[in-house]
């Protein structure tokens, strides 16, 4: 059902932990549906000098956020923000159909990881990274 | 191949030597379609016939009661319309348990959408019914109670004989899917006093296609579901799956011979020991009346099917209700049934033993699987512990 690069990705995943240097994090899922992601980044002059990923969820989850920090790695935030779950699953050479919830989670984490570095530099995230999907957490803008 | 450690009998087993043995002259040689006149086709019915006699000995029926079937599903199928068509004059009311089998639970469903009523039962923290509850839900217009023997994903052995004294005292008649019991503990219809028992070939040794329907000589002959050829006194048609047939009786009858499974639930309780050592973890299901084979965790903060794919990799077989392993957004009804919260249901594992798990294969899932779930948490965002 997975791919071989989803299989190596979760059975090695890239830059797994808590990121004791990040200035930026963002956090998206509930445990109740069975998926969390939390991305941590280190972001200098706009650019993501260094990133770090814990999830709580199945292969795919595990390997989108692998992938998910290995494409913004040393990125600026706005080739991040570009990164779409699209080219996350693409990545990891596709994904099982009810999988691809994981790589939106994924894209979904940079942005918030993204929205809350803007925040802390005092500027509205929301011209910049657009709606992060997060409803509840933006009143439904 | 890296050797297999195969824990998921629950799902389905290995075909044992006896069934094998059984099967294979109607593999080869004997290959006779059992409704012809000539020696190879007489010998095809009479080995089905005594595949009956066998079947029928092993659970306290007569050999008339017997009727195989394509599938466990198929004979649960047939169980639940069979009652209703019968009794369709008394009403048409079902009362079953939240904890079924879909094979029972989407049938019900369906039988809704047919003008059915269907009371689901809930249950306590170790999957039981409360039996006075199932007294009160009976109504005059009740037609069939439909109570599993044991549960599949939580090994919970419930009170069949008690159900029966209820049904009967107000003439319901009783269903009982039995499936994941038989083999595995003593099954009497008589005892048990069902009138309609399902049984699946594959989960007891014998090959997957191949199922029984018990049902007591005084119910009138079962609507069919299949029509045909008239096979199983017309009661279910379709050429007959002769050496599947005589694999199941062969497979039923190696398994009572070898009752009760006292080996084989001490080293279920062995596993369940030991991995209760994982900081919070617990078994879900009955601690007491259980299946002898079926050890079911939940683990705090990690999710089932990474556990899985992470068992996978040293080669040991498990399957787990989390939602992402049953394709589904929601984890398994019989854990939130049980009263799981969803999040904690994500981490469950179901791990069951055949009689050929050996003493240096606990071992090896004890230290793997504790590495595993030390490793995800170590990853989660949701564990807060060391």
């Amino acid at each position: 059902m997975y791919s071989e690069k989803v299989m190596e990705h979760f059975a090695n995943p890239r830059n797994v932990g808590e990121l004791e240097t990040a200035n930026a994090v963002g956090e998206v899922g509930n445990a109740k549906c069975g998926d969390i992601m939390k991305i941590y980044m280190k972001i200098e002059n706009d650019i993501i000098t260094d990133v770090s990923f814990k999830t709580f969820g199945c292969g795919a989850a595990v390997a989108t956020s692998s992938m998910a920090t290995e494409l913004v790695k040393g990125k600026t935030l706005k080739e991040a923000l570009n990164i779409t779950n699209k080219a996350v699953t693409e990545a990891l050479d596709g994904l099982p159909n009810e999988k691809i919830h994981c790589s939106v989670l994924a894209e979904q984490a940079i942005r918030a990881a993204i929205t809350d570095y803007y925040k802390q530099q005092g500027n509205d995230p929301l011209p910049l990274v657009g709606c992060d999907l997060d409803c509840e957490g933006c009143g439904g803008h | 191949m890296e050797k297999l450690v195969y824990l998921d009998n629950a799902a389905t087993t290995r075909v044992s030597k006896a069934a094998l043995d059984a099967m294979l002259p109607f593999l080869g040689d004997s290959y006779g379609n059992p409704s012809s006149i000539y020696s190879v086709g007489r010998d095809a019915k009479a080995a089905i016939e005594n595949a009956r006699g066998i079947v029928a000995a092993a659970i306290g029926a007569q050999a008339g009661e017997i009727f195989f079937t394509g599938s466990g599903t198929e004979a649960n199928n047939w169980a639940l319309k069979s009652a209703v068509a019968l009794r369709k004059d008394k009403g048409n009311h079902i009362i079953t348990s939240a904890i079924e089998h879909p094979a029972v639970l989407k049938t019900a469903e369906y039988l809704q959408t047919q003008g059915c009523e269907v009371t689901y039962l809930g249950v306590d923290k170790f999957g039981q019914i409360s039996l006075s509850e199932l007294e009160n839900a009976i109504r005059e217009d009740t037609v069939l109670i439909s109570i599993m023997t044991a549960n599949n994903e939580i090994g919970t052995i419930l009170p069949i004989s008690e159900i029966s004294k209820i049904a009967k005292a107000r003439d319901v008649l009783l269903h009982t899917d039995a499936v994941q019991a038989a083999g595995s503990i003593p099954i009497d219809v008589a005892e048990m006093g069902v009138d309609m028992l399902t049984l699946s070939g594959h989960k007891l040794g014998a090959p997957k296609g191949v199922g029984v329907l018990f049902k007591k000589k005084n119910l009138k002959l079962l609507p069919p579901l299949i029509h045909g050829g008239g096979q199983e006194h017309g009661a279910r048609s379709g050429t007959e799956n002769v050496a599947g047939i005589a694999g199941l009786a062969a497979a039923l009858n190696y398994r009572v011979s070898q009752l009760p499974q006292t080996k084989l639930a001490a080293k279920r309780d062995r596993l369940v020991a030991e991995l209760l050592k994982i900081p919070r973890s617990a078994l879900t299901g009955d601690p007491v009346n259980r299946l002898p084979g079926i050890a079911s965790f939940v683990f705090e903060a990690i999710e089932g099917e990474s556990m899985l794919l992470m068992l996978d990799h040293f080669g040991i077989c498990g399957s787990s209700g989390s939602a992402c392993s049953s394709g589904s957004l929601d984890p398994s009804h019989v854990l939130l049934a049980i009263g799981l919260p969803h999040e904690v249901a994500h981490g469950s594992l179901r791990l069951s033993l055949s009689e050929d798990t050996t003493d240096e294969e606990i071992d090896f899932v004890v230290e793997k699987l504790t590495g595993v779930v030390a490793k995800l948490r170590k990853m989660s965002p949701v564990w807060d512990g060391e």
